[in-house]
């Protein structure tokens, strides 16, 4: 590319010599077109640096995830930031209880997410069933009777670090996928 | 106004549909009635300008293992008393009258009393499980309800 597109030289003249760089890269070093390096990194790389996650919150591990997304815990500067549909989505997280009612809903939501996609179990209810593992007929006890799960977030609710933390694993999780090749 | 002079009130002008007064001294008392009167009763002690319970505070079921019982709690704005009203109903065939025409208010927790204890409000202008699903099979709030194993191939 030459460096002034608008007033480049005609074609035919000797070009000057560039100021900085090759003859293949005019005013850039050469390094600065060339990577060489692995597709999966990259294509990692991208993925877990835009996590956007589906806004589902059922009970009050929801709060503590509206807490991560405001100003204070500040969840954009992972390139994670909410979607209010699931098609836009990458990354589910389920923060709260999950009761019967809810879990077509929940396992709907979760099929209409464009692959690849995540899932993150927030808080003891999305986990287990949490306090309504022994004695309740309404609540499903995990989510991961419903839909695969990545990682998982104890706590009731994990404060906003912990919610940092587990998305952070879930981006080291994403750093050690093959997407190219033989699967691994 | 005082619990026992409302019961009189309403003992003069029922009769035998009121059957007692129950822990008097106790906010609120309840007055136990007839469970076939109770849209009558309630009509009067919202109509009534020295009563006039304008307000159903809550209606709740209970479950007393041999047999069931509704419990209005009821409260008068203008003139700032409560009462409780209480009807008790055979296990066998859990029915009386709603008060939905009395107090709109009456129709969610009607709903929440039939899908939880499943008794059964004649005359509702809208009897629907609220808080469970559509197809959820029996009471859960009563005594004897088993839970099932699964519920559309999930462990419950």
């Amino acid at each position: 590319m030459s460096p002034d597109p608008a007033h480049g030289t005609p074609p035919g003249t000797p070009a000057a010599p560039p100021a900085h760089g090759s003859a293949l890269s005019p005013g850039l070093g050469p390094e600065a077109h060339v990577m060489v390096g692995n597709a999966d990194l990259f294509v990692n790389w991208a993925r877990k640096s835009s996590l956007w996650y589906l806004l589902f919150a059922t009970a009050c591990c929801g709060i503590e995830l509206m807490q991560a997304g405001a100003s204070r815990y500040d969840l954009d500067r992972f390139g994670a930031v909410f979607r209010a549909t699931p098609r836009q989505s990458d990354l589910m997280l389920v923060a709260g209880t999950i009761t019967h009612k809810m879990a077509d809903r929940v396992k709907r939501l979760y099929e209409q997410m464009p692959e690849p996609k995540y899932v993150i179990a927030m808080g003891s209810c999305a986990n287990t069933g949490g306090p309504f593992y022994k004695d309740s007929y309404c609540v499903v006890k995990g989510v991961d009777l419903l839909i695969p799960v990545d990682v998982y977030i104890p706590g009731c609710p994990p404060r906003p670090e912990a919610l940092i933390d587990g998305i952070m694993s879930l981006q080291k999780i994403i750093m050690r996928k093959k997407n190219f090749g033989a699967k691994a | 106004m005082e619990a026992l002079v409302l019961f009189d009130t309403l003992k003069g002008k029922f009769g035998d549909a009121v059957v007692e007064l129950q822990g008097e001294g106790c906010t609120p008392a309840f007055v136990v009635v007839a469970s076939a009167s109770v849209k009558e009763i309630a009509r009067f002690l919202r109509d009534d300008p020295a009563l006039s319970f304008d307000s159903l505070m809550c209606l709740s079921g209970v479950d007393y293992k041999e047999k069931f019982a509704v419990a209005y709690h009821l409260y008068s704005m203008k003139h700032r008393h409560a009462i409780g009203m209480k009807a008790f109903l055979p296990r066998e065939t859990p029915s009386l009258p709603t008060v939905d025409d009395v107090w709109p208010a009456a129709n969610f927790h009607e709903r929440e009393a039939f899908d939880l204890f499943g008794i059964v409000f004649e005359g509702s202008k809208d009897l629907r499980r609220i808080l469970l699903p559509e197809d959820w099979e029996g009471h859960p709030l009563r005594k004897d309800y088993k839970y099932p194993d699964f519920y559309h191939g999930i462990k419950v």
